[in-house]
């Protein structure tokens, strides 16, 4: 361990760019961005479990208003929405005033807004095709239970459609952190945000930006990682027998 | 066609290029120089409806030749070619609102910075804000555009008392000054000047304290004529020339004429001494 740390002392005396201080820039960033992206997820996911049911639903007022809704925010860019939400809420007469300003005026909250819309569109598809592809069989086997339909999406549908969803999700996630990048337009300073400050301080745009893509790196794999567990536990039933 | 197109264009630049020489050799008492600049920069050089050249770099350009006694005559150059173009000798000296910088030091050699535009701090009319009582800045948020000098200014200066926001526009702190997000910002002084107007009475905003051109490790040493490294007599020439401008009040009356603010870097009695 403390030639660990000494190996680490010599390689950061050694160079200009990655300080102390820089570094700390780029550890800060690296929580809002795990923040951001947690939360958004998080949040995401609740809203896009009903959402998703509803898409499937036969009634019409309440399935166009949600595929119109994932339409909008599939159709358009994330940076385009993010602008929308932290410059277009200013247009609100009186919002400075009122109790939401506290919650606009920093750049984190209409970000937090805008990544939670982006990915609860993606998450509700992903879990509507999921439930779509329920087979017959099983909805029969629990018709002929007698379950009533509240119980059968509850046991039957939604677990095995969350499992089918599982590698379409985790390839969400994966994006979701990668379009996070687009937060620092909004002042916050995320990973990208620090590369970005770091590349304007020292006119150092490699060090920067190669630096940060490693952080992603790191951040993708443990990501893949973690769904891979998933899989290999929550999918057990579909690899073949005997692997 | 494309064939016909090309010629055509030839045909423009070589004729282009014998009118310079014509209007170089109206004088020949007076040695021909050729000054490279990248058009247009308002107010600083346009082209009228004429055809002509016109602007602050435009007059002050003429006023320096007049008084180094040298025939001078403009060459159009854009701005990523305007260094290569002069060490290609297709002008003798660049005049182009060219910040001196370490970088562009190597390659040429600056005469004395003719202008620097200051920074300014703003904020609304109705705020009691105090720049230079760094206590009572605590917890106010700024912006300003990342990655300037006048990002480097803000953080160095106040990056343990203000939060600072950096955009990556300046339009964009302007948007989030309006909006109510920022408490300040610091300005380039012409945008600042175009974008919210704070000098007219009725304005929302309003500058604190002064404008700002120092440090000079910061905000550098402001725009200057650029020469071939070798070329040190030329050079001599348009300094002392530069010094008389600023001696005798040209250079205030031409700047009157463009700008309503200061952009002027005095050079010091050192500088002018022969």
């Amino acid at each position: 361990m403390e030639q660990l740390n000494g190996w680490f002392t010599e390689l950061l005396s050694g160079n200009a760019i990655f300080t102390a201080n820089t570094l700390s820039f780029y550890w800060s960033g690296l929580v809002t961005t795990v923040q951001l992206v947690f939360l958004s997820l998080l949040i995401g996911v609740i809203l896009a479990v009903p959402l998703a049911i509803g898409r499937g639903s036969k009634r019409r007022w309440i399935k166009l208003p949600i595929y119109a809704y994932t339409y909008v925010f599939r159709g358009t860019p994330l940076l385009i929405q993010l602008y929308l939400v932290y410059y277009g809420v200013v247009f609100f007469d009186g919002i400075q005033d009122s109790i939401f300003w506290v919650v606009f005026k920093q750049a984190f909250f209409p970000a937090l807004i805008a990544f939670t819309l982006n990915t609860a569109a993606y998450t509700t598809e992903i879990f509507h095709g999921a439930i779509k592809n329920t087979a017959k069989g099983e909805i029969e086997a629990a018709r002929a239970y007698g379950m009533s339909r509240k119980l059968m999406m509850r046991r039957i549908i939604l677990p095995s459609a969350f499992r089918r969803a599982l590698p379409a999700y985790g390839n969400e996630v994966i994006f979701m952190l990668h379009a996070s990048a687009v937060a620092s337009v909004v002042t916050i300073m995320d990973l990208t945000g620090a590369a970005y400050y770091v590349y304007a301080r020292f006119y150092a745009p490699f060090d920067a930006f190669i630096f940060v893509a490693l952080v992603y790196l790191c951040l993708t794999f443990s990501i893949m990682f973690t769904f891979r567990q998933l899989e290999k536990r929550l999918l057990a039933h579909l690899r073949p027998r005997g692997v | 066609m494309n064939k016909w197109i090309t010629s055509a264009l030839l045909v423009g630049a070589v004729f282009s290029g014998s009118i310079s020489s014509q209007a170089m050799a109206q004088d020949e008492s007076k040695d021909a120089i050729r000054l490279g600049i990248d058009v247009p920069y308002e107010p600083f050089v346009v082209r009228n409806a004429d055809g002509d050249l016109e602007g602050f770099e435009i007059d002050l350009g003429n006023e320096l030749c007049a008084r180094a006694n040298l025939e001078c005559s403009w060459v159009e150059q854009s701005w990523d070619g305007i260094i290569p173009g002069l060490l290609a000798r297709k002008y003798d000296a660049i005049l182009s609102s060219m910040a001196i910088t370490p970088e562009r030091e190597r390659q040429v050699m600056f005469s004395l910075p003719y202008y620097n535009t200051p920074s300014v701090w703003i904020t609304a009319r109705d705020r009691d804000i105090d720049i230079d009582d760094k206590e009572s800045l605590k917890g106010l948020s700024v912006g300003v555009q990342r990655g300037t000098i006048r990002d480097v200014y803000v953080t160095q200066e106040y990056g343990d008392v203000l939060d600072i926001n950096r955009y990556g526009s300046s339009q964009d702190v302007v948007n989030d000054l309006k909006s109510g997000r920022l408490d300040l910002t610091f300005e380039d002084f012409p945008i600042a000047n175009d974008a919210i107007d704070f000098r007219k009475e009725d304005s929302p905003y309003k500058q604190l304290g002064d404008s700002i051109k120092t440090p000079t490790a910061i905000f550098g040493k402001g725009a200057a004529m650029a020469f071939r490294q070798r070329d040190k007599e030329l050079a001599a020439k348009f300094d002392k020339a530069i010094c008389e401008v600023y001696a005798d009040g040209t250079y205030d009356k031409l700047m009157d004429q463009y700008f309503d603010y200061d952009l002027s870097v005095r050079p010091s009695e050192q500088d002018c001494a022969e």
